[in-house]
């Protein structure tokens, strides 16, 4: 059951990532992702009755904070040259 | 009996709250049902009898990362286009991939999973234990996650002192 619900989390922040406009929300629905992987970690930790994967999932949180932590300054250098969340002002972007 | 329906409970609330961030428009309000996720999912973690992760998943997830982004939008209280218009040109094709993800999960969580070896709410791992873990077998990963973490505040220095020669 647990595993379902990180199924169902992680694909509903891939939904959040490719299908919403406003860049900050796409930000969050990566960090949903990341937790949706963190639950089927513990859940196969508690099942398996190792730390392994506990401690895995420490190291996905330090990654995340490290993530926002780069990401948030890259969106407001991007809000200030473009004046905007929206993703279509930054199609300049593709390579 | 009760840690079942708590257990229960627990998942609805995060996946209800998962399920409000594609559909609510301010980010403020998106930003919320992201904390009531994962305050769900440290319910989640406690009730399985891992605390030492339902710990930090309050203190850093919503201690800090949800402060950051809630500092963020209200710095950047930006009213665009993608507050009218919600949804990118890749409604469709997102939707269809995201199907198609789940399906492809549920198939393979279909062919089995492995034996669960113990109830859960039993627990089976302290703080104790889990700090030998941690630091006798992987410390060298520790060592990395240092290094990773200077290398992003030294970026994040650098991503603004760019910002700062670009207006001049």
């Amino acid at each position: 059951m647990l595993i379902a619900t990180s199924i169902a989390l992680f694909a509903l922040g891939l939904l959040g990532v490719i299908v919403r406009r406003n860049v900050l929300v796409m930000l969050m629905c990566m960090e949903l992702m990341l937790n949706g992987v963190n639950l089927s970690l513990v859940t196969f930790a508690q099942q398996q009755a190792t730390a392994a994967g506990a401690v895995l999932v420490l190291l996905v949180f330090v990654v995340a904070a490290a993530e926002i932590a780069i990401a948030i300054p890259i969106v407001l250098l991007l809000v200030r040259r473009k004046d905007g969340l929206d993703l279509d002002a930054y199609a300049e972007l593709k390579g | 009996m009760i840690e079942s329906v708590l257990l229960w409970l627990f998942a609805a609330t995060a996946l209800a709250a998962a399920a409000l961030m594609l559909v609510l428009r301010h980010p403020m309000r998106v930003a919320l049902a992201l904390t009531a996720t994962m305050i769900s999912l440290a319910g989640i973690y406690a009730l399985l009898g891992v605390h030492v992760i339902a710990v930090f998943q309050v203190l850093i997830y919503v201690g800090a990362v949800m402060v950051f982004m809630v500092y963020a939008i209200m710095l950047l209280d930006v009213r665009d286009r993608s507050f009218t218009r919600r949804y990118s040109r890749m409604l469709v094709p997102g939707v269809a991939a995201a199907v198609a993800f789940v399906a492809i999960l549920a198939h393979a969580l279909w062919r089995g999973l492995p034996e669960a070896k113990s109830a859960p709410g039993v627990m089976l791992f302290g703080l104790k234990e889990f700090s030998v873990t941690f630091l006798n077998e992987y410390w060298l990963h520790f060592e990395l996650v240092s290094v990773l973490l200077v290398a992003a505040v030294v970026a994040a220095l650098a991503v603004i002192e760019v910002g700062r020669k670009h207006r001049g």
